[in-house]
């Protein structure tokens, strides 16, 4: 049992280079100077570099598990830790001019952006509950401070004290729903428990109620209706630069938090939590679409479109089939793209002591720049899933898999209340195109930027064009994974 | 490049040619480079007429290479004798609307042209896609260059049109996409329409089927009662998104039933004929009506569309090769007198900047050769015998005639209606005497409008004259649906 060999940790070798390299940030950034900081910058860009590297050098087909078993690297992983990599590395990007406009160009914001990374990381690539639930606080914990890194700033605080009040409250469930089934099955490692229930071990009652109060937790994390309460208030208090990490790369893993704890380990128990997450679907397609109309603040209204994002993401776990999980992975990797390209577009319109958060603040931007207001074109088009953006291909997907799993009324559902929801997006379209300018200052926004920015919002088009890559690459990484 | 494919590709590529002139400082040159594109659109359109063979009904110039492998998507790509016509119909509209908006757009000219030229391409991709979740692709991706036109060159109340075509357009077509994704699992995953047209398929789904295809279809017609965007997308639109919306967009809901509901769901057709008919008839007889005590000539054209659509779809569900290939003729000569009119009252609205009635009068006086083109595509709306728009509503009323007495009765009042709102409106701009001051100063066609008109007049007189080259393409394919459409699917 305790044989240990370095070959062992072969397998986490991503994350612990991640780790020693975010120590040697911390050490590096305090020597650094104000003027020096790029430094850290580009030390943090080159750490996601070398974790992608490493990734991809223990690229596996088959799962191997590590650390006696509580460790998992499979395809799926390392699928979803590239898409991680590379939407942190977009959001470095993108935050940097903001940062510096606002005097928040500190080393603890890439620090925590990192070790927010690592809980991410042990998240996709846990398969035992202990080390799910690590890679939860991880992040987690990274998270609450990201928020109220602007500390003289009362909004964020507020938000940053309600998201971790609500936090906690769901890593409480989280662990209460795990210690029932660890009570029923006697086991925390995602495997045995799977195998455990297989066999008709434990009592019914107590299995229903530790999945109830995991699926509670989990719907917290994803931020699903009615456990989405702190997402608005979180995503507006919070600097920019951290609603759009918050809203991109913790949605991934989000989903391979799903995926371990309701694929992995409670399969068996599909019959119980299927129809909580389609209650859990329905809710947040409703109450995101719906409540997004009436927004004016465009931070709020991409959170509530996240909401109903979520809520699509679910139908595709719901549908309890490899098909659905792949359609689910491969909405959860666009939708972080259009998201980061959201939130992008709020940082790159705001500049030195002005937030373009009002709706109001893209009226005209054809006229400012047509080229931005054509990226945002797409994005929308793309949240708002109508062709030939990849938007459409993700919602195609998830579809297919709830009619798939004979459930056509929740696919009708789920598209007239994507209707409704192609209204706010058309709006924004609406301000950008139809309007004349309120904001006549020049957008100043540095090469790399718009660069990225661009690279983001073509994306959208080319993967529209081209959907069938990442659809089969999703779709062999559920297969040898599951 | 295969012909298909150029005549998709080589008018979205110019319009991002056109895009990328840029601001409008370079406007001169995005105009010329969208006549050049919309020309040479037209042109690798015309090997399709000159190529086809029209004594079969099965697809020709076809492509197919895999798209999407993990579902099974192809670009799939054929035309039949149903589909071609409008392919043609399409590239030639854009080349009239690119001229149309020659001096009229002065405001962000390249995107004005792109957008056109990206719709000319897609629209395009519709007629010709044999992949289901392609036609979609190219049904949705439309609506955003369309969106754009009407938000961006539209009339005071148009944020609140443009709003209403998509929405509406986008309620219609998501049903149909889960329709798609309920046959790609029914037919053992494939999403190609054509092997759609032979499943068999049980009568219960068969109807939930025909209604997810009737939503996108009939509001895209539009048929009565989802008609109620068309006048407003009209009125707001500019000239070019006025005609293109009738000449061309209409047709992609007519055609849609001649693809998808007819040959997939042959007996909830059947069985549904008398629902289709009746709202067609009621569009031939009521919307007529409306037409007539229409204000605004925008809006009266509007309405006279959805009249002439009507007929269409009643051309389609009688079921008769007469009323089907009536229909389609119908459907191309509406392109051509719509699109006329739409442009006439673009060259009346660009001088006086008012489309309503009781500001004109006694047009004749100052712009006499205007005045005769007019003239001409207000009989040919009225149907009048030599123009194309009799043709058409004829062959239907034959048709259906030998179907049932009583729909031909009410399907004629429409020569009737037709005659009496297109030419009341007639007299009204045109005749009388000159009591705006404003008619005083109104100058008469110069020689791009004159060109443009030309064109239509020879369009439809010869259509009038002798639509054999037209019904000799459809012939055989509309036959052989029909054949297709009268077994039955059950299974």
């Amino acid at each position: 049992m305790m044989n240990f060999s370095l070959a062992d940790l072969a397998p986490l070798a991503p994350e612990i280079f991640l780790l020693a390299m975010t120590c040697l940030i911390l050490i590096i950034d305090a020597t650094l100077k104000e003027s020096q900081r790029v430094v850290t910058f580009v030390l943090s860009m080159l750490t996601l570099a070398g974790s992608a590297w490493l990734t991809l050098m223990g690229l596996n087909t088959e799962p191997v598990f590590a650390m006696s078993g509580m460790f998992v690297d499979d395809a799926m992983a390392d699928v979803l830790k590239m898409a991680l990599y590379l939407a942190v590395a977009f959001m470095l990007v993108y935050s940097r001019g903001y940062l510096q406009a606002r005097g928040l160009y500190k080393g603890e914001f890439y620090v925590l952006t990192l070790f927010s990374t690592l809980g991410m990381m042990v998240m996709i690539s846990a398969s035992h509950f202990l080390t799910l639930y690590l890679g939860l606080e991880l992040l987690s914990l990274s998270l609450y401070a990201m928020v109220a890194i602007n500390r003289d700033s009362a909004t964020s605080v507020e938000a940053a004290m309600k998201y971790f009040v609500l936090g906690a409250i769901a890593s409480g469930m989280l662990l209460y729903g795990m210690s029932m089934i660890y009570g029923s099955t006697g086991s925390l490692m995602l495997t045995d428990v799977s195998v455990a229930l297989q066999e008709g071990m434990g009592q019914k009652i107590p299995l229903a109620f530790g999945v109830v109060f995991i699926v509670a937790g989990l719907a917290f994390k994803l931020g699903a209706v009615p456990f989405h309460m702190w997402v608005p208030d979180v995503y507006q208090g919070a600097p920019t630069p951290v609603t759009l990490f918050i809203s991109s790369a913790p949605k991934l893993a989000a989903f391979a938090f799903s995926i371990r704890l309701l694929v992995q380990g409670l399969e068996e128990l599909h019959g119980d939590w299927q129809g909580m997450l389609i209650l859990l679907a329905v809710l947040s397609m409703a109450i995101g679409n719906l409540v997004a109309i009436a927004q004016t603040n465009l931070k709020r209204m991409l959170a509530y479109s996240t909401i109903s994002h979520m809520g699509f993401l679910l139908l595709g776990i719901l549908a309890a089939s490899q098909n659905g999980y792949s359609s689910a992975m491969f909405y959860s990797v666009v939708y972080a793209l259009m998201s980061l390209g959201g939130f992008g577009m709020i940082l790159i319109l705001s500049r030195q002591g002005f937030e373009s958060e009002s709706l109001d603040d893209l009226k005209g931007l054809n006229q400012r720049s047509p080229w931005l207001a054509f990226l945002m074109l797409l994005l929308m088009f793309s949240m708002a899933g109508v062709p030939p953006t990849v938007g459409f291909y993700a919602k195609l997907s998830v579809l297919q898999a709830v009619v798939e799993a004979g459930m056509v009324w929740l696919a009708i559902v789920a598209v007239l209340f994507s209707l409704i929801g192609a209204f706010y997006y058309l709006r924004v379209v609406k301000l950008m195109y139809f309007d004349e300018p309120v904001q006549t200052a020049p957008i100043e926004a540095s090469g790399d930027i718009r660069m990225a920015l661009s690279i983001n919002g073509l994306s959208m088009l080319l993967l529209g064009i081209l959907p069938g890559p990442l659809m089969a690459v999703c779709a062999i990484a559920v297969q040898s994974s599951l | 490049m295969p012909p298909l494919s150029l005549v998709i590709w080589l008018p979205i590529l110019g319009g991002l040619a056109v895009l990328a002139t840029g601001s409008d400082r370079n406007a001169s040159l995005a105009r010329w480079i969208a006549l050049l594109a919309a020309a040479a659109g037209f042109i690798v359109s015309i090997p399709l007429y000159l190529g086809f063979d029209t004594h079969t009904s099965a697809m020709q110039f076809e492509e197919l290479l895999p798209w999407i492998s993990r579902f099974n998507i192809n670009y799939h790509l054929g035309v039949d004798g149903i589909s071609m016509p409008f392919i043609l119909l399409n590239s030639f509209t854009t080349l009239l609307v690119v001229i149309a908006g020659w001096e009229v757009i002065q405001k962000k000219v390249a995107q004005y042209m792109a957008a056109f030229l990206i719709m000319s391409g897609l629209i395009n991709g519709v007629f010709a896609a044999l992949d289901a979740v392609l036609f979609y692709v190219f049904f949705e991706a439309m609506l955003i260059p369309m969106y754009l036109v009407i938000g961006v060159w539209g009339g005071p109340n148009r944020v609140y049109a443009a709003f209403k075509f998509f929405l509406y357009t986008l309620l219609g077509s998501l049903l149909m996409l889960v329709a798609f994704i309920y046959l790609y699992f029914a037919s053992g995953h494939s999403f190609e329409i054509l092997d759609y047209h032979k499943l068999a398929i049980g009568m219960t789904a068969q109807e939930l089927l025909f209604v997810a295809f009737f939503l996108a279809f009939a509001v895209k017609v539009p048929m009565w009662p989802v008609h109620t965007w068309l006048p407003d997308a009209h009125v707001e639109a500019p000239t070019g998104g006025s005609v293109v919306l009738a000449a061309i967009t209409l047709k992609v809901g007519a055609y849609g039933f001649l693809r998808f509901s007819m040959p997939i769901v042959p007996d909830a057709s059947q069985e549904l004929a008398w629902f289709m008919i009746t709202l067609s008839l009621i569009a031939v007889a009521y919307i007529g009506l409306v037409a007539l005590v229409q204000a605004d000539m925008k809006k009266l054209i509007a309405y006279s569309s959805i009249a002439h659509m009507g007929f269409v779809t009643l051309g389609f569900f009688i079921f008769d090769p007469l009323g089907v290939e009536g229909g389609l003729v119908q459907m191309i000569s509406h392109g051509f007198i719509s699109g006329a009119l739409f442009l006439c009252i673009g060259v009346m609205y660009d001088r006086l900047h008012s489309r309503q009635i009781k500001d004109y009068g006694g047009l004749v006086n100052k712009m006499p050769v205007f005045a005769a083109f007019f003239l001409l595509f207000a009989m040919a709306n009225s149907g009048l015998p030599a123009t194309s728009g009799f043709v058409g509503e004829f062959m239907v009323i034959m048709g259906a005639t030998k179907v049932n007495f009583w729909y031909a009765f009410i399907a004629a009042t429409t020569l009737i209606f037709g005659a009496a709102y297109s030419l009341w409106m007639y007299k009204r701009v045109v005749f009388g005497n000159v009591t705006n001051p404003h008619v005083e100063e109104m100058k008469d066609l110069n020689k791009r409008e004159f060109l443009i008109l030309t064109i239509l007049a020879v369009c439809v007189l010869g259509m009038g004259l002798y639509p054999k080259p037209f019904t000799d393409v459809m012939h055989v394919s509309v036959n052989d649906l029909l054949i297709h459409v009268s077994q039955s699917k059950l299974p």
